[in-house]
């Protein structure tokens, strides 16, 4: 086990692509054992990405269960993860272990569901929804080579928060 | 040894301020910190922290003239400050409703009572000239959280028939 160091913009290599995992074998837990403890090692860090510790694969790992009244689905390794529906949109305040010193609006799906394998190749459906989804949509753009610097809103826009949460009145939405 | 300047340029709008301002600065040596220019009433208002090796003075004379040919009044101050010195906001305030007089001093009043520490404050008015709103959003951080906030401000909401929105700025860390 070893805290990864994790990469910072500038660095180029986080505007890559990451390629999908092909092999769920004992190198690949170790490696996602590595992951969780850097994401340990950053308090208030609730995701991760393996592009962010210079590996590009897609891997994400993620745990928003720490936050109060945050609904979730606890600890999570999303491998080849893949988001199957979104809806809704809301823009909130993100930052990032690889641009320090920075926050910024960003838009995200309210709602998602996400197809994702564990780390022995097993297919998932989780479905998620507020902070949980907007961290697990923050790590998937990493996979992509996007940061949350792509996706910036101007915080004129970002007017007020709907009263009604019902998706009923609520566009859907892309998240790519 | 660089120093911090704050320089201040007001002045009528027109295309090419921020070009011909940043332009001046850069072939004089300086370097450029954290900014907020904006639009207010047909003026442009420039707030731009400029690091500079000289005394204010020197300063000045880089700017006034690009300054002076676009009928901007200028100011300089020397500062403290530096990079990298963000406060993380953690409540966001959304204001709007028929403009009056007082509202803003009524409104940061409680939220200064309620303990928020002001970050970032931007408004505008909008609606008509017979009927015209006002609208305000702020960005700031409060030891007790939004709740607290909330709690100070809702008495004010209902007193003043104005439309007040406190949510908690959960920033992701991802």
């Amino acid at each position: 086990m070893a805290v990864l160091d994790i990469l910072t913009y500038p660095d180029p290599r986080l505007k890559q692509t990451s390629s999908p995992v092909s092999s769920f074998d004992a190198p690949l837990r170790d490696f996602i054992a590595d992951l969780e403890e850097t994401l340990l090692a950053h308090p208030g860090c609730v995701g991760l990405a393996a592009p962010q510790a210079g590996r590009f694969e897609r891997i994400v790992v993620l745990d928003v269960s720490g936050k109060p009244q945050v609904p979730n689905n606890g600890r999570l390794t999303l491998i080849n993860p893949e988001i199957v529906r979104a809806d809704g949109s809301a823009v909130g305040r993100e930052g990032c272990l690889s641009v320090p010193d920075y926050t910024g609006n960003v838009a995200r799906a309210e709602k998602i569901a996400l197809k994702a394998f564990d780390s022995y190749g097993r297919e998932c459906l989780y479905r998620m929804e507020g902070f949980e989804a907007r961290a697990a949509l923050h790590e998937i753009d990493h996979l992509d080579g996007l940061l949350f610097l792509d996706r910036l809103v101007s915080r004129r826009n970002a007017l007020f928060r709907r009263k009604n949460y019902g998706l009923s009145g609520a566009a859907k939405t892309n998240p790519s | 040894m660089k120093n911090w300047f704050m320089l201040t340029l007001v002045g009528k709008d027109r295309p090419g301020i921020v070009a011909k301002v940043s332009a001046a600065l850069y072939r004089g040596g300086a370097n450029l910190g954290e900014a907020s220019m904006t639009r207010l009433g047909g003026n442009f208002a420039v707030m731009l922290m400029t690091q500079y090796e000289g005394p204010p003075e020197a300063l000045e004379k880089i700017v006034a003239p690009v300054a002076g040919g676009l009928a901007l009044r200028l100011h300089i101050d020397p500062i403290e400050g530096e990079l990298h010195r963000h406060v993380e906001p953690n409540v966001r305030v959304s204001v709007y409703g028929a403009d009056r007089a007082g509202i803003v001093a009524e409104v940061t009043g409680a939220l200064a009572e309620a303990g928020l520490n002001i970050l970032d404050l931007e408004s505008d008015v909008g609606g008509s000239s017979q009927r015209p709103i006002y609208i305000m959003h702020i960005e700031g951080h409060a030891e007790g959280g939004a709740d607290k906030v909330k709690r100070i401000m809702e008495a004010l909401t209902k007193e003043k028939n104005i439309e007040v929105q406190i949510a908690p700025i959960d920033t992701l860390l991802g």
